[in-house]
């Protein structure tokens, strides 16, 4: 328990601390008249509005739409499953950056849409909404097809036996035991839409601002401390509430409920209507997120005398370039920075996953609502706040690289304690008493009873870790580095370029982090276990 | 020892070993001492490696870049981790920003060496003495050839050229308060048409069908019908605000290399962009730092330079490379203003134009 507690206080807690003080502290004395005076400007009111009501509003969205992917993917069995488990899952885990370039190919000008119906969505909300879509739909089937697959579908059998109506029976039968799911799952795309910084930035143009946005214009372009000071406390509070209701609807989700191995629930459709949903699943996946990402790849493999691989093998070349490095090695960097994230993330996400097993009451409880923060604080925040308290030795990171898989890392962490967490909790200590009962000692105990229960959720755990680190922009961005650019950041800087080459090799490179992405993914849907394994 | 506390002890071991690795990956210890120099910078920083050799070479210290994010963002670090900086010399402040950071005592000041071979026009007068410029470029509306061509037009070429009703509809600039070329226009016209006239003329661009995207990557790669990405993205907006530099760098990064740029500039809507270099206050290398400077506006270093950051060299009689000759456009008059007067109206009129134009 020391240990992440240790980590979030002084690579989280501290800077957004020192941070906020150093905005709202003048000559040592609390400024707190400025929270009242910054709130009762009208554009920072608008802000608040829109950053509310379209988090609202792509929550609602994204339910409607994957909810029935969360079924399809919970109760059918059909071809490719795993390949598209993993495929829905890797817009989660690409850059912003990446999204929108992709995402302005499908709703923007030229794009599908345009093409067919001449509708252009590109600066207007339903953009921005349907991008989180995009985003999010992956949290929706994870989170809850997770349990649906295991809910015992006699259940609602012995209520239509018992002459209930089907939506009856599913009303009130199915909906009362997975509501704790989709209100984790709700809670969770809420927070990552209340928080969305490149999305809105991209697609929305310069006409909408989130409080995420508004926070990076007053903090790095404007240098406002004291306003972004404030609009962090707001932030801070909306999401300090939401994670206690997010935690509230896990601690349910986890509550008892009649489980059956998902295999047994499995079946091939039947009938005119599961075929045709899952036909309607299958499209609105192809169209939301197979065509934005196929035509990144189509753009990285259009060359200047048609297609080919132009710009992949220039990625190898030093001269001339945006780097003082061949952009390749960008590859190299993303995935050592990444394993070492990887690493800190499964150590410090494992210790506190272990320390709230043993359920020690309110306090450890509300950690476990702590450990999620970091994913709802603006990466600027945490970046600028790294550099004005990581700044005495012996704690002078400030230009270490070890900073950037630290930072990853405080966003990875949440992931391994959520996909550890339930797993560790199911492990039967009964097992264990009777492995030392028959002679073995703790460390061979644990070795072979609950290392075998937990390996997969921990590597399962790492996966997520190491795809999220992978793909992370937002706090690599926002802290210095030695030129050795990761993989989203080096998109970042060739799309900053003019020219034919530096905006094929971005597409590229793209193109090979989503590669990345979706191999890390795959190898970790064959790891599924039967049993349940957290929520993601 | 139940399994929780088994758990901990391996996990607290591995963690050891981490912290172990880490401490021997990063190892040299402390990179701060008198035989490396640190340059912060932006991250579109860029010089080829040859030359940082042979300022190693000659100056016996190794030098580190780090890289702080854009430009606005690099500036205030060193702004929030003054007297105890991150390194030795910051390069990248341009005059839009330039008050800021001398206003809260950032730099040691420092005349560097060979500063009188700076072109006048370039060096430092009054408020900016102690740092030193090191490149210069203009932010300019490009067009795209094709198109003009195609309708036999002529493209604009001043200010006044944009609120004409033949080029309605034609013009996308970015968000004056978030990226740097969007701000340099706004600058640009507010110079040209004085602290009050500006907002008269931005009212008539608005009515013209000026365009407003967030940065200069929408604006360029995915609007501008001109460049490589925007012809891929089929960007319908044949103007743009982007660099002088823009054009050369189309034909550098083309394969094959066409015989004329695809993109031309409006030399009669520039804004200048001077950027400076100067030494950290409570450098931990001085005298590292001093040398890097001088090397900044030494020959090697600025002919170097176009070709790596498409900026022009500020030193005289080093030349621009011939891409730039050839494709590139000469601009003889641009818009200028005082770093301090940017930074007296700078907010305001970003806030002005904001509701102006946005909302």
């Amino acid at each position: 328990m020391a240990l992440p507690v240790a980590f979030f206080a002084v690579f989280f807690a501290v800077p957004v601390a020192a941070i906020v003080a150093r905005g709202l502290k003048v000559d040592g004395s609390w400024q707190f008249g400025r929270i009242g005076e910054v709130l009762g400007q009208s554009d920072i009111q608008q802000v608040l509005w829109f950053t509310t009501w379209q988090a609202l509003a792509s929550t609602g969205l994204t339910l409607l739409i994957a909810l029935p992917g969360a079924y399809v993917f919970a109760r059918f069995d059909f071809r490719g499953k795993q390949v598209l488990r993993a495929v829905v899952t890797v817009p989660f885990v690409l850059p912003t950056v990446v999204v929108g370039t992709a995402f302005l190919a499908l709703v923007g000008r030229g794009g599908l849409l345009d093409e067919l119906w001449g509708v252009r969505l590109d600066t207007t909300v339903w953009a921005i909404l349907l991008a989180h879509v995009f985003f999010n739909y992956a949290v929706v089937v994870r989170t809850v097809g997770g349990l649906w697959s295991q809910l015992d579908p006699r259940q609602e059998e012995a209520a239509r036996t018992l002459g209930a109506s089907r939506t009856r029976a599913w009303w009130s039968v199915t909906l009362p035991a997975l509501a704790p799911a989709v209100a984790a799952a709700a809670l969770m795309v809420f927070l990552f839409t209340f928080t969305s910084f490149g999305v809105v930035q991209i697609l929305g143009g310069p006409a909408y601002s989130t409080l995420e946005v508004e926070i990076y214009r007053q903090t790095a372009q404007l240098l406002d401390l004291p306003t972004a000071a404030v609009l962090t406390i707001v932030q801070f509070a909306a999401v300090g509430g939401v994670l206690a209701v997010h935690a509230w609807a896990v601690r349910r989700r986890e509550s008892a409920l009649k489980l059956v191995d998902s295999a047994a629930a499995v079946r091939r459709p039947r009938g005119a209507g599961q075929w045709s949903l899952l036909g309607f699943v299958l499209l609105t996946v192809a169209l939301l997120i197979l065509l934005p990402l196929g035509v990144l790849v189509q753009r990285s493999f259009d060359g200047p005398d048609g297609y080919g691989f132009l710009y992949y093998e220039t990625l190898r070349s030093a001269d001339g370039g945006a780097f003082l490095v061949p952009v390749v090695d960008a590859i190299g960097n993303s995935l050592r920075y990444a394993v070492v994230a990887t690493a800190i993330a499964l150590v410090i996400g494992g210790l506190a996953a272990a320390a709230l097993t043993r359920r020690a009451g309110r306090l450890v409880r509300g950690f476990d609502a702590l450990l999620m923060l970091p994913l709802g604080v603006s990466a600027v925040t945490v970046g600028f706040g790294f550099l004005i308290t990581l700044d005495e030795p012996p704690l002078d990171l400030r230009s270490s690289w070890i900073l950037v898989p630290l930072a990853q890392a405080l966003v990875g962490v949440p992931f391994v304690v959520r996909t550890m967490l339930p797993v560790l909790r199911a492990v039967d200590g009964r097992l264990r008493e009777a492995a030392a009962v028959l002679g073995a000692s703790p460390w061979r105990a644990w070795r072979e009873v609950d290392l075998p229960l937990v390996r997969r959720a921990l590597l399962i755990a790492a996966g997520f870790a190491f795809a999220v680190s992978l793909g992370e922009f937002g706090a690599t961005v926002f802290i210095a580095r030695p030129d050795n650019p990761t993989l989203p950041v080096a998109v970042a800087r060739l799309l900053g370029r003019a020219g034919d080459l530096n905006y094929g090799q971005a597409m590229a490179l793209s193109t090979i982090l989503m590669v990345v992405c979706a191999v890390a993914l795959l190898l970790l849907e064959q790891l599924r276990t039967e049993r349940t394994t957290g929520e993601f | 020892m139940s399994t929780i506390k088994k758990a901990s002890v391996t996990a607290i071991a591995v963690g050891i070993g981490l912290v172990a690795v880490t401490a021997c990956g990063s190892g040299g210890g402390d990179k701060s001492d008198s035989t490396s120099v640190t340059l912060v910078t932006h991250d579109s920083f860029t010089i080829s490696k040859g030359v940082l050799k042979d300022f190693e070479k000659t100056s016996g210290y190794k030098v580190r870049v780090l890289e702080d994010g854009d430009a606005g963002q690099a500036v205030n670090k060193a702004i929030l981790s003054k007297g105890n900086p991150q390194g030795d010399v910051f390069f990248g402040v341009d005059n839009t920003l330039l008050s800021r950071a001398l206003d809260n005592g950032v730099f040691e000041s420092y005349e560097a060496e060979g500063l009188d071979q700076v072109a006048s026009q370039y060096r430092p007068a009054g408020g900016e003495k102690g740092v030193t410029p090191v490149d210069s470029g203009d932010i300019c509306v490009n067009y795209d050839k094709k198109y003009f061509a195609d309708k036999k037009l002529a493209p604009p070429k001043s200010f006044d050229d944009l609120v004409e009703p033949q080029y309605k509809n034609l013009l996308v600039t970015e968000n004056a308060a978030t990226s740097s070329p969007g701000l340099g226009f706004v600058l640009g016209t507010a110079a040209k048409y004085g602290d009050d006239g500006w907002q008269d003329y931005w009212k008539k661009l608005k009515a013209n069908g000026v365009k407003v995207v967030d940065g200069w990557e929408q604006a360029y790669n995915e609007e501008f019908s001109g460049s490589a990405g925007g012809k891929k993205a089929k960007g319908d907006r044949p103007l743009v605000v982007s660099y002088a530099s823009s054009p050369p760098v189309e034909v550098l990064y083309a394969k094959p290399q066409p015989k004329e740029a695809p993109t031309g500039v409006a030399t009669g809507t520039c804004f200048r962009q001077i950027e400076y270099a100067g030494l950290l206050k409570g450098a931990k290398n001085e005298k590292g730092g001093k040398a890097l400077l001088d090397f900044m506006i030494g020959e090697k270093f600025q002919d170097d330079l176009p070709l790596q950051m498409f900026v022009n060299p500020v030193r005289e009689g080093v030349r621009t490379p011939e891409l730039f000759r050839k494709f590139g456009a000469r601009i003889d008059e641009p818009q200028t203003m005082a770093p301090k007067k940017i930074a007296d109206h700078r907010e305001q009129w970003v806030k002005s134009w904001t509701s102006l134009v946005l909302k």
